[in-house]
């Protein structure tokens, strides 16, 4: 993992080279609960900021991720096809969502360090 | 919390935040839609062990007087009067058109008193709705038993807890009731429930309640659950949720609800009609309906949800889904909804839209899990 930075919408961002690999934090996962699907993006599409770049499902409800920063996306964690509890066990890790290349050079300014979100959340948003 | 008005909250409150409820608005009240579980857990948990549920919420009326259960069929069109004392049914109020606009439980608790069980959201129309059906009664009283708690104790092992704290009530087969003391706290039990397993629906006096909660979850095998499970299970169970899978826009008849309309108050019965949108519903009866609440099985992982449109093969939408989630204990996603009578087959192959993505959906017969009531 390179640098990691998070954003309000409890997603996380690993930064590598001009690679970002995004899922969402242990919080979210907690909020969720048991998730049952999820929706990936197709690889090779541009998304804009905002975009609804993936889709989780939990038994009582659908989440949508939307994309934080603009970018083509590179690859999918297709783990997630079959074991989408790995949302669940392993957010940060082996549950990541899907990577993708920015469209325009990452502002770290615009997200969160592991200090602030965890400031962030302990806030109650 | 302080800009939430006028929100409600059952006498159970305190115990659901001790348990790590997570509370939300739910028909006017903060209610658990899961506990620290989690859904799959307590669903699972419920189809195993026994689970315990706050349906507090819900509408409690005692209806009592000379002629009670000819005045009550005038509303819902069940046989009152051929129910024994103790016994329960499971009854639709109907409008001039036939539609529903809500279902309830009924129980014969005296020859001229009858408890009724209401939704949550339906109640302060549903009391309405029959304060002015009784109006002209002058010997039958309508009240709320609004200082009373309702909570369900469900699952296999339920029966087992009963049987340690009332004979009486573990006795009971489904959709009977008794009076019963339970550690000295009086309640009203009936067997019955709303999640397809075998199980009672406890009434008792609001300051008795946490007390009883606690004796109740004092067994290892149980333990409380939320909203959240208390729909997957009944959806599993094929079981009907008003608002939802049924409403003013469908009939007994359209929901699959002909089973609770009384033989005696059908064409040719003893009592034929009687209630409101009779026309409708006795016509639906003898020639069939155009439109029919289904289940559905659906392939892959994705859950198909209320609301997702349902196309042909030729990308028509000819339904809608009124429920739909992920089944915990079919261990897949499963459905409900809405279908012209000739998509209506076991077996008929159909796609559904989720998020204009299309998820095949085969029509199924319901309950995708078997209902494991005690009938004795």
């Amino acid at each position: 993992m390179g640098q990691v930075v998070y954003t309000k919408d409890h997603e996380w961002l690993s930064i590598k080279d001009d690679v970002i690999t995004i899922g969402v934090t242990e919080f979210a996962q907690q909020q969720l609960g048991d998730v049952v699907f999820v929706e990936l993006p197709d690889v090779g599409s541009t998304l804009s900021i905002g975009d609804e770049a993936a889709v989780i499902e939990s038994v009582k409800a659908a989440g949508e991720i939307s994309v934080p920063l603009g970018g083509v996306v590179v690859s999918v964690n297709e783990s997630l096809i079959d074991e989408p509890e790995l949302l669940n066990s392993a957010p940060e890790t082996d549950g990541w969502i899907f990577r993708l290349t920015p469209t325009i050079a990452v502002d770290l300014r615009d997200f969160m360090d592991a200090g602030q979100y965890q400031q962030y959340t302990q806030d109650g948003e | 919390m302080s800009e939430i008005h006028d929100i409600k909250t059952t006498q159970l409150y305190s115990r659901h935040l001790q348990a790590g409820g997570k509370m939300v608005s739910f028909a006017g009240y903060l209610m658990p839609v899961q506990y620290s579980s989690g859904i799959m857990q307590e669903h699972l948990h419920t189809r195993e062990q026994a689970g315990l549920f706050d349906v507090s919420h819900m509408g409690q009326f005692i209806v009592q007087g000379v002629g009670a259960a000819l005045a009550l069929e005038g509303l819902m069109p069940v046989d009152l009067e051929a129910l024994a004392i103790n016994q329960q049914t499971y009854a639709t109020f109907t409008d001039v058109s036939g539609g529903i606009s809500d279902d309830l439980i009924v129980t014969r608790w005296a020859e001229d008193t009858f408890f009724l069980i209401v939704n949550a959201a339906c109640k302060a129309q549903d009391f309405q709705r029959l304060q002015v059906h009784l109006a002209d009664s002058a010997d039958i009283r309508l009240s709320e038993l609004d200082l009373h708690s309702l909570v369900a104790l469900q699952g296999p092992r339920a029966k087992d807890i009963m049987a340690e704290l009332s004979s009486d009530a573990a006795r009971l087969i489904f959709m009977h009731g008794c009076s019963a003391s339970i550690n000295g706290i009086d309640c009203y039990i009936t067997r019955s429930g709303y999640t397809g397993e075998d199980g009672f629906e406890i009434s008792v006096a609001n300051h008795h309640a946490d007390r009883l909660a606690d004796i109740l979850l004092a067994y290892d095998a149980c333990q409380w659950i939320g909203l959240g499970a208390r729909d997957s299970l009944r959806l599993e169970a094929g079981l009907c949720l008003y608002g939802h899978d049924m409403d003013l826009n469908t009939t007994p008849v359209e929901a699959g609800l002909s089973w609770s309309i009384s033989k005696s108050r059908r064409n040719n019965g003893a009592k034929q009609g009687g209630f409101l949108g009779e026309d409708t519903i006795l016509a639906q009866l003898s020639a069939g309906v155009s439109k029919k609440r289904v289940g559905f099985l659906v392939s892959g992982k994705a859950p198909v949800r209320e609301g997702s449109e349902i196309i042909d093969d030729q990308g028509t939408v000819i339904g809608i889904i009124t429920s739909g989630g992920f089944g915990p204990t079919l261990q897949a996603p499963l459905a409900m909804g809405y279908v012209p009578i000739e998509y209506s087959k076991e077996g008929t192959a159909l796609t559904a839209l989720v998020r204009n993505k299309p998820r095949s959906i085969i029509v199924a017969k319901m309950p995708l899990v078997p209902q494991r009531y005690y009938r004795g």
